[in-house]
């Protein structure tokens, strides 16, 4: 029993490295998956996810395959997209998600040329799919800020911020800066993007987001509880996920999302909200 | 002493809010008169979106105390002109005045198809919003606080509701709640899009006492309505607009059947004239 659910962790210092990352990230991500999901951001997010990879690429062309110069770059970039995609909706007759998916096939197409000119298959495999059992102290400190700042920012504008999401236009007749938040929801997201990233890659960096998040809306009815819970789900996932991973010799990235998947659907048929109980409080 | 850094975290949001406000807000061409009795003057009010326009030479003024409602042909600007007094909408042309109130008085309450209503919130969660001035990013809501929510969700009918989540709600009970919420703004002047879209009648006689009490309190309620037999019941006041052309004064003389007619014609004629059909 304890050979097989806890020994990995003890025995191997990149597992428990990796663990330790997934649970950060899990801690910061939760929240703001469920935000996302709330704002009805969801597709937003993923636009955003893919975007960040040009400025990856250029981090590795620069730094070469070190987390810090990568994430920066990501940041950079993504919030760049993210600014401009919301610029041209206003601009032009475009919607904000048609621009978004405009931009970020633009950054996939670059990014995977610039690490494949400049890179091996490998890099390009990790950059895409993400490397979390090669996680170092650095990469593990940067993750962990991210979600002391994540956590710390939504403790202190939680209140305008889910007035935000509710009502905006509440918010912006009673003098609250609706924009500004918006605007600081976006770096946050950012920011948990390009910590995700070095888990699971670009490709899935949002699966860490998104999935719990979506899962906990099917089982609470508190904003605060969903975070929670989500949170929680997204605990879960990297656990069982590297533990699934480091068993099978599954490739860790997809195992996480896949649990994480798998809690999904559970969650779809037999949350309060999922389909078993809908169906039974219609028949009633 | 929490308290205290509380207050001065709150001041400092405050100054930065203020900043922020001057900022980004659009420069639209509202004017305020802080002193004397509150009301509201359009001159020559023109608005429109990008070659299209939407409100043309609207002259009028709202006193308070009154109840007025907005009413015309779908697509005639009634809800543009909401827009615009809120400051959300720029002008093209002519002037808003504010006298006695300054444009963060107001409340306003958007049509509910704007809103969520399976989000995770509960009635009392909704209805502390309402607070949201008062009690800032940060600060506790106090007893007294806690006991104004209470007699708010008890005005509109629905005070065992507190715990109650939204999803749970009736489209009816759903309106009260934003309505509750309005009790708490306080604000001498309100603005309502379609207040009563999608609500039951008992639901709708309840809010419309209310209304009224507001008048008695001395507020200017304005609201927009696209049912005519609402206006002619409730609205002492009318404004009747439809693009260029518009009416206003006591209900029962501006709803006839020839301004109705040109009102009607008005918004026709504009839609031949842009190619909608």
């Amino acid at each position: 029993m304890i050979d097989f659910f806890i020994s990995p962790f003890t025995d191997y210092i990149f597992l428990r490295r990796a663990l330790m990352a997934c649970m950060a990230l899990a801690l910061g991500c939760g929240p703001v998956g469920v935000l996302l999901v709330l704002r009805r951001m969801s597709l937003m997010g993923d636009a955003l996810a893919h975007s960040i990879l040009p400025g990856v690429a250029l981090g590795f062309l620069f730094g070469g395959f070190s987390l810090p110069a990568m994430g920066l770059g990501g940041f950079l970039v993504g919030f760049l997209v993210a600014i401009l995609a919301g610029a041209i909706s206003r601009f032009t007759i475009l919607n904000e998600d048609a621009s978004f998916a405009g931009f970020y096939l633009i950054s996939l197409a670059l990014g995977v040329l610039i690490v494949s000119t400049h890179g091996t298959q490998i890099d390009l495999m990790h950059v895409l799919f993400g490397t979390v059992l090669a996680v170092d102290s650095v990469s593990l400190i940067m993750v962990a800020s991210i979600t002391s700042f994540t956590l710390l920012s939504l403790g202190i504008i939680y209140r305008p911020l889910v007035i935000e999401c509710f009502d905006p236009g509440f918010l912006r007749v009673v003098g609250g800066w609706s924009s500004l938040y918006h605007f600081l929801f976006l770096i946050l997201v950012a920011l948990n993007l390009v910590a995700a990233f070095q888990a699971l890659g670009t490709l899935m960096a949002l699966g860490m987001m998104m999935l719990p998040a979506v899962s906990s809306r099917l089982w609470a009815r508190h904003v605060w509880s969903l975070f929670l819970l989500s949170s929680f789900f997204a605990v879960i996932s990297g656990y069982f996920g590297l533990l699934l991973s480091y068993h099978l010799e599954w490739p860790s990235g997809p195992s996480i999302i896949l649990i994480a998947g798998l809690i999904y659907g559970v969650s779809l048929i037999f949350a309060p909200f999922g389909a078993l109980k809908r169906q039974q409080g219609m028949a009633q | 002493m929490g308290r205290g850094i509380l207050g001065t975290l709150n001041s400092m949001t405050n100054g930065l809010h203020t900043f922020w406000n001057h900022l980004t807000k659009s420069h639209t061409t509202i004017r305020c008169e802080p002193n004397g009795p509150i009301s509201i003057q359009l001159q020559n009010l023109s608005v429109s979106y990008p070659q299209n326009p939407v409100i043309s030479g609207l002259s009028c003024h709202f006193d308070a105390p009154s109840l007025w409602g907005i009413a015309g042909p779908n697509g005639a600007g009634k809800s543009t002109l909401l827009k615009t007094l809120l400051g959300i909408q720029k002008l093209k042309d002519g002037s808003i005045t504010f006298h006695g109130f300054c444009p963060c008085d107001v409340a306003y309450l958007a049509q509910q198809n704007q809103l969520d209503r399976r989000f995770p919130l509960t009635v009392g969660d909704t209805i502390a919003m309402g607070l949201f001035r008062e009690v800032g990013v940060f600060q506790r809501y106090s007893d007294i606080q806690r006991e104004k929510m209470q007699a708010a969700l008890d005005q509109v009918g629905l005070s065992s509701f507190w715990r109650t989540p939204l999803q749970a709600l009736s489209g009816g009970q759903f309106q009260r709640v934003l309505f509750a919420r309005l009790i708490l703004q306080d604000a001498p002047v309100i603005f309502l899009d379609e207040p009563f879209t999608g609500v039951d009648a008992q639901t709708i006689n309840d809010l419309m006492r209310l209304l009224e009490l507001w008048v008695r309190e001395g507020r200017l309620v304005i609201a927009v309505l696209h049912d005519l037999d609402l206006v002619q019941d409730y609205f002492p006041q009318t404004l009747l607009l439809a693009r260029h052309f518009y009416k206003w004064g006591p209900t029962e003389d501006i709803l006839t059947k020839e301004n109705m007619q040109a009102s009607l014609a008005a918004s026709r004629s504009w839609e031949s004239m842009a190619g909608v059909s």
